[in-house]
This record gives C-alpha cells, structure tokens and sequence, in this order.
C-alpha cells in the first residue's frame, strides 16, 4: 500500500496512472477478504457453518484464518462483555490496514436481548471498533452473513485506500474501564483487607 | 454405608439441626452456623461425599448464605451444606482443602457477592475485570451504566 502511495506523490499531475493501479488493486482487495473469526456466542456456530461445505464461503474468497496479522476483516459474532472486549480490541490492533469488520448479530450490533439490566455487556462493538456492516439477527443465517460479505465486498472496491481509512472517531483510544493496565488489581487488595478483619470499604456499592 | 445409616449418623452429630435435615429421595440440606461450616464440610468428605457440585450464595439483604452442595456417589445421596455470614464481614473458610473443585466457586462467589474465603490459593476475581467496583449480585449494587428496561417492552 506504501507503493501506491508513492506512486501518488511521485506522480501528482498524472492521475491517470495511479487511477488505474488503484481501481485494479481496490478490485482485487474485495476478491479476497480474509476473516478473522471473533466467535463469542451462538453467533459463532453460524459463522462456523459458513465456512464448511454447504454454505463454504471460500468460493467467495472469505476464509478464515486464526492470525490476526493474515487478515483483512473482523466478523464479530457474539456477545461482547467488558472483560472481553480487551482483547477483542487487542485482536483488532494486531490486524494490518486496510482491515474492516463486520458486527454479526444483534449482541456485536447494539447489546441485543443484553441493553437493558446487564451490567456486564458492551452494547454492540461500534463502542470500540469501526463497523462497516451492521448484520441483525438473532442468530443471522449463514445466507445473510453471505450477503453482508458482498455489501462488504463493494464497499471495500468502491473505496480507494490510496489516502488512507478515515475514522469517523479515534478508535486508537484506551477502553474506558475496561483496560487492566496501570491497575493495581483492587480486588485482591480489597479480599487481602477483609481476611485481615477488617471490614470492606464503605465506598465499595457505589 | 447407606442412606439409612446416613441419616441416623447426622441426626446423631448434630442433634439440635436434626428438625432441618431431611433426607428424602437422597437430598438434604444442612444448616450449620458458621463457625461449624468446615468441619460439617469435613465431616461429609469423611462420610464419602466425594463430589463437589457447587458453591454459590444467596444475597438475603440481612446477611448472605453459602449453600455448597455435595454429591456422595457411592451412596447416591445430596447434601445442600448451608450457612449464614454477616454483611459486614463477609468472611468465611475456603473448602478448596477438601474439594480443589472449590477454586474457582468460591472465586466467582467473591467476584459476584464480595464473600472472601479465608484459606483459599488464589483470592481474586474470574470472571469480572480486576478492576471492577462493586459486586454486581448483592441487592445494593448501583451501576449507573445499567439501563433498566422500560415498562412498556
């Protein structure tokens, strides 16, 4: 990708070139969009059932790959909890640019049947990642998650990445809570006070 | 030993909880106090409750309740092995010296219900952020990032 972007700087003035390589290497980016499996929950059976025979997601060129740093798009397919979202971020960082995702079901979309009275769930991804395509269902079949590696598809050959991904928001950020560095693990502190004798702190309901 | 013998031998050791305990079907449940909380559990083991099924605990706004439950599968027979610690020291003995099974129970009870184990290999939480504040299954747990469910849905 650093080639194209030479080529555009080195060329300024003569676009017609630089059209041409950048809409031949858009087009073939989509033939071949290789997925990062975030299963999480029942969504991830359905995402396992893609890949095999019947539904085999490799004729469009999707296949999955357990390495972060071979692919090109995240399917989030699951409940997301704020203790795994960490990690689901840590995944995300490890993936080369240019990489998408895909929020799979209504628990990676928007929290689904955990929005409300749940004090452990991450209502949907986009809290943390850059969602391209939104996939409802509860869980959607093999056939829609197809559908939405089209739509990704298109979008990602309709979208040139000789300037670079442009975020809508700064992704890079640190989850707000959720992150363990820096911490000094209060909670086996707060255990250590008690078996001591003394009495937990009064602010711990808060 | 048989479930018969069982019952006789319990009823013996703990004359005054005998009303409470009931083995019908193979099930019972064991109410101690606290400070007997260990050794009844010792005292199963011994008896050859060998299986460890559970631990959790039950928020009863006055004071908590562990309930363990064991299995001797020799016998066929379930015991509920209940006690009560107070809310404001909400402490009590690990069972990870009789059943390891006990580890991460007893971790996930400290996680949800603030309840530390005295004794256990590894007090801290499982399942929840190390940083979490709060324990989210006692009733006075407040979150503020909870959105509770409007009446109409």
């Amino acid at each position: 990708m650093a080639l194209v972007d030479r080529i555009g700087k080195s060329l300024t003035g003569a676009p017609l070139v630089l059209t041409n390589v950048d809409a031949l290497i858009d087009w073939s980016r989509g033939q071949s969009l290789w997925a990062m499996p975030m299963g999480t929950a029942c969504c991830a059976m359905e995402l396992i059932a893609a890949s095999f025979s019947k539904f085999d997601f490799d004729r469009l060129g999707s296949f999955p790959r357990p390495d972060p740093r071979h692919t090109d798009v995240m399917i989030v397919a699951g409940t997301i909890t704020r203790r795994m979202a960490p990690a689901v971020k840590r995944l995300w960082e490890q993936m080369p640019e240019p990489k998408y995702c895909i929020a799979m079901g209504n628990c990676a979309v928007s929290g689904g049947i955990f929005y409300y009275d749940t004090y452990s769930v991450v209502r949907g991804v986009d809290e943390f990642l850059p969602v391209d395509v939104y996939l409802g269902g509860c869980p959607p079949r093999p056939e829609a998650l197809q559908d939405a590696v089209l739509q990704l598809r298109e979008l990602v050959r309709s979208r040139s990445i000789a300037e670079g991904r442009e975020y809508d928001r700064d992704y890079t950020l640190p989850l707000p809570g959720g992150d363990r560095a820096g911490t000094t693990d209060p909670g086996r502190a707060e255990a250590a006070g008690v078996l001591a004798g003394g009495t937990p702190e009064s602010g711990d309901e808060t | 030993m048989n479930i018969d013998e069982l019952r006789e031998h319990l009823c013996g050791t703990y004359p005054d909880l005998c009303p409470l305990f009931s083995i019908e079907f193979g099930d019972g449940v064991l109410i101690v106090d606290r400070g007997r909380y260990w050794s009844a559990a010792k005292d199963l083991k011994d008896l050859g409750f060998d299986r460890l099924g559970m631990i959790t605990a039950v928020d009863g706004v006055d004071d908590f309740e562990i309930v363990a439950r064991v299995t001797a599968r020799e016998m066929g027979a379930h015991i509920f092995l209940k006690t009560h610690v107070p809310r404001d020291e909400p402490a009590i003995e690990t069972l990870t010296d009789l059943w390891p099974a006990a580890d991460w129970q007893e971790r996930e009870v400290y996680d949800l219900f603030g309840i530390s184990f005295r004794g256990h290999p590894d007090m801290r939480r499982i399942l929840l952020p190390d940083d979490w504040v709060g324990h989210p299954l006692r009733k006075d747990y407040r979150d503020e990032r909870i959105i509770r469910r409007p009446d109409y849905i």
